[in-house]
């Protein structure tokens, strides 16, 4: 197994259920979105409480879960910005 | 102009940014904090931004409007941070050679900055804190 650093980017009420807004992850190569978010959600279930209305972004452009990550990628975790509708 | 800034906004400085001689109008739209919000008396706000997307997100927003009107210079300044009542927040400024298109552009920028532009904004009020979307 190859492993990757990613860095994870944390705004508003996900930034404070985790506590900080940046963190560097160590993922497999391969991996996604959805992986990277693992990561978080085994640690912070109060994050997995909110995952349903998340929006993610890979580089600053909105990325679905399935999305890959590469080494070096930003993944911005992002709640919703207006009411019900997303990024 | 696209600014995410921690200090006061400057609608003056916006308006300078978009004039130009072909233009015979300019637009202003600017958000305030309000002091209550849905019922909750709110005692100050605390605004977050991704700052790199937001600006992103402020492009593209210019680029949507300059399909769909005849403008020439569009500013959005953003403030952050903690916001007492009635402080400004946002300002967007649309200039074009006639006010129609001024006007409407204005209103389409702040309109879509609030559904994709990642700022977020936190409400304090006596009885606790929420997170709320822009819109709300």
């Amino acid at each position: 197994m190859i492993a990757m650093k990613v860095k994870v980017k944390l705004f508003a009420a996900a930034r404070e259920i985790v506590g900080q807004g940046e963190v560097a992850v160590d993922v497999r190569e391969g991996s996604t979105v959805g992986d990277v978010m693992e990561h978080f959600f085994a640690r912070y279930p109060k994050l997995k409480g909110i995952a349903g209305s998340l929006v993610f972004a890979v580089n600053r452009e909105v990325a679905q879960r399935g999305a890959s990550v590469q080494e070096g990628d930003e993944v911005g975790v992002l709640p919703p910005v207006s009411g019900g509708s997303g990024v | 102009m696209f600014e995410i800034v921690e200090d006061s906004l400057s609608i003056e400085r916006a308006v300078s940014a978009v004039s130009k001689p072909t233009c015979g109008a300019v637009a202003i739209f600017v958000g305030t904090v309000r002091g209550f919000s849905r019922g909750r008396q709110v005692s100050y706000l605390e605004y977050e931004a991704y700052p790199e997307m937001a600006i992103a997100k402020m492009r593209q927003i210019e680029q949507e409007i300059r399909e769909k009107w005849e403008v020439e210079g569009i500013a959005i300044q953003h403030r952050v941070g903690r916001l007492g009542i009635g402080v400004a927040s946002v300002v967007v400024a649309v200039s074009a050679p006639h006010r129609e298109q001024a006007l409407e552009a204005c209103a389409y920028a702040i309109e879509r900055l609030k559904q994709i532009v990642p700022i977020w904004k936190k409400e304090v009020s006596p009885d606790g804190s929420y997170w709320v979307g822009m819109g709300s």
